[in-house]
């Protein structure tokens, strides 16, 4: 039997989910000393996660990274399965069977509930399922929003809190020429919104969006940004948080603030209001949302462990519609062990592990290894992390060939899955973009994965005629 | 929008930065890194990582600014630095002498 990792016997890998995560685990073992042949599952017909479907459409520069993961699919050794649901479509096992090693990288698609009163009302909603709305995912395509009421709660203050604030302030025209859904664009046309209320539970010196995110707020064509300076008041600890060189970001982000509040009485069409020290305690409503009840809150405890406690005081803000942000959440894989605690897939080093033991093969990386933190670069230096941990065990696993993909068409063909390859994502993409030339976006994206499949499917048979007109 | 790397980043190479760059847009000399402004995207991903706090986003404070038009002209012209490299001798000295622990 040849050597593992040559080219007679290359490493079999298998990548699930192909965001940033995946795609930088693709590249570390596509650069490495072995021959490695690499296989990226995912569940849509399109690649690149939510670099495609939760980057805000008016931050296209941050979709840039795409092009590294267009090079890292165009080597010869990569190959892409879009339209396949690892552990619906195919279980983990079966895809252990056909490689070396199994990468999970499958990001984490859920959100995390409040879990107070009235969270079940119509009108309250996940900022993740606004943000696949306006971003055109399939699975978001049909949610309604209520956008007839003049006032919006945002609760939590990341960036995802952020970019929901910013689409919804923002102007029509601002948001024209983007990679917005058109459905989106529609709804938001007609939006009755007017005060947009960003809310969060501890201090200004303890915000996790970021400042850039932060001075864009004030950057709007109609929009005002609103912060009461009293909120801005700090207690010791924070004091002492801020002037921490750890937090020179924090610093900056309060520097913005402090702007904020310094400006004239609003004037524009929109507000967009930062509160702090506030948690919801209950969503109000009848049959659908009307308003919120939020607890007010003091900070108690050391510089940078500081806990939100309520203060007992109560205030009640009139909306017609919530998007709750604080974070999403990872989902089990069926056949993986989980950490429900935690929202991850258990692991050591990228290990995955069951108990004491490590599961041989079977790896993790991005998301859904460490909890939804960070930006898109972080999980290059994470998924780097993962595959050194496999190249390392790779001397002790089975030098057996395996098939790869070649091994699972026909157990899919029986299943009736339609394998969506890199070429066929190809005519998509191309497709799109040219659905969106007329009105000047950079694309206009299928939102349904039926489109996508026709999209694919339309473009080849115009080439196979191609050449019979020449 | 602009990021730069600037002199404290001279005699490191700690190279942490090129770790979380998600479009690998440092390129280096013997003596420094250099952003190339037309790759990068400003994502901020490298700015926490350098243990010398030689990274700038903007706004970039005055007495950096020579540094936007050191970075554009000399990074496109050397290699891209997309993997950790062992930082140079002395390089924990020189933390030292920076101010950093």
């Amino acid at each position: 039997m040849s050597k593992l990792g040559t080219a007679r016997n290359p490493v079999r890998a298998a990548i699930v989910g192909s965001g940033p995560s995946g795609f930088y685990a693709a590249e570390a073992l596509l650069e490495s000393e072995q021959v490695v042949l690499v296989d990226m599952f995912e569940r849509l017909p399109s690649p690149f996660g939510l670099v495609r479907s939760g980057v805000a459409p008016d931050h296209p520069k941050l979709k840039e990274p795409i092009r590294v993961y267009q090079q890292i699919a165009g080597s010869p050794q990569f190959r892409f399965l879009g339209n396949v649901t690892v552990g619906c479509d195919l279980t983990v096992e079966e895809l252990k069977a056909c490689y070396h090693v199994v990468i999970l990288a499958c990001g984490a698609e859920t959100d995390r509930k409040l879990g107070i009163p009235g969270e079940h009302l119509a009108g309250g909603h996940a900022a993740t399922e606004f943000v696949g709305w306006y971003n055109g995912h399939p699975d978001y395509r049909d949610r309604v929003f209520d956008l007839s009421h003049d006032s919006a709660v945002v609760i939590g203050q990341g960036n995802v809190a952020i970019d929901v604030c910013r689409i919804l302030c923002k102007t029509v025209d601002e948001l024209r020429r983007t990679d917005i859904a058109e459905h989106a664009l529609e709804v938001l046309a007609r939006s009755r919104i007017r005060e947009v209320y960003m809310i969060g539970r501890r201090s200004p010196a303890q915000s996790k969006f970021t400042h850039q995110e932060l001075r864009e707020l004030g950057e709007l064509a109609d929009c005002d940004p609103v912060v009461a300076p009293g909120d801005l008041e700090l207690n010791p600890a924070s004091r002492d948080e801020l002037a921490d060189r750890q937090s020179r970001a924090s610093l900056k982000s309060y520097e913005v603030l402090q702007g904020f509040a310094a400006r004239p009485a609003p004037t524009r069409r929109r507000r967009c209001h930062i509160r702090f020290l506030r948690s919801p305690a209950a969503l109000k409503g009848g049959k659908r949302l009307e308003g919120v009840a939020l607890m007010r809150n003091r900070l108690e405890g050391d510089p940078f462990r500081q806990v939100a406690r309520p203060t007992g005081e109560v205030e009640e803000l009139s909306c017609g519609v919530l998007f709750r942000s604080i974070g999403y959440r990872g989902a089990a894989v069926p056949g993986v062990p989980f950490d429900e605690e935690r929202s991850v897939i258990p692991n050591r080093d990228g290990r995955v592990v069951e108990g004491e033991s490590v599961v041989p093969g079977l790896y993790v990386t991005g998301w859904i290894k460490r909890g939804p933190t960070g930006i898109i670069g972080t999980n290059r230096a994470d998924s780097v992390a993962t595959v050194t941990s496999l190249l390392s065990d790779l001397p002790g696993l089975s030098a057996g060939a395996r098939s790869g993909a070649d091994g699972l068409s026909a157990l899919l063909a029986a299943r009736g899955i339609r394998v969506v390859g890199w070429s066929d994502w190809q005519k998509i993409d191309a497709a799109e973009v040219l659905r969106g030339e007329a009105a000047g976006k950079p694309r206009e994206k299928f939102t349904r994965v039926n489109e996508m499949l026709e999209a694919a499917a339309r473009d080849t048979r115009r080439a196979e005629r191609a050449p019979a007109i020449g | 929008m602009t990021t730069v790397v600037t002199d404290n980043c001279q005699r490191c190479r700690y190279t942490d930065c090129v770790t979380v760059c998600p479009v690998a847009c440092f390129h280096g000399d013997d003596e420094m890194l250099y952003i190339d402004p037309a790759v990068c995207i400003d994502c901020g991903a490298c700015i926490p990582t350098c243990p010398v706090e030689a990274i700038y986003e903007d706004p970039i404070p005055e007495e950096k600014r020579r540094w936007i038009a050191i970075n554009a002209e000399r990074a496109p012209r050397l290699p891209v630095i997309s993997k950790k490299q062992e930082p140079y001798p002395g390089a924990e000295e020189r933390k030292k002498q920076l101010g950093f622990e």
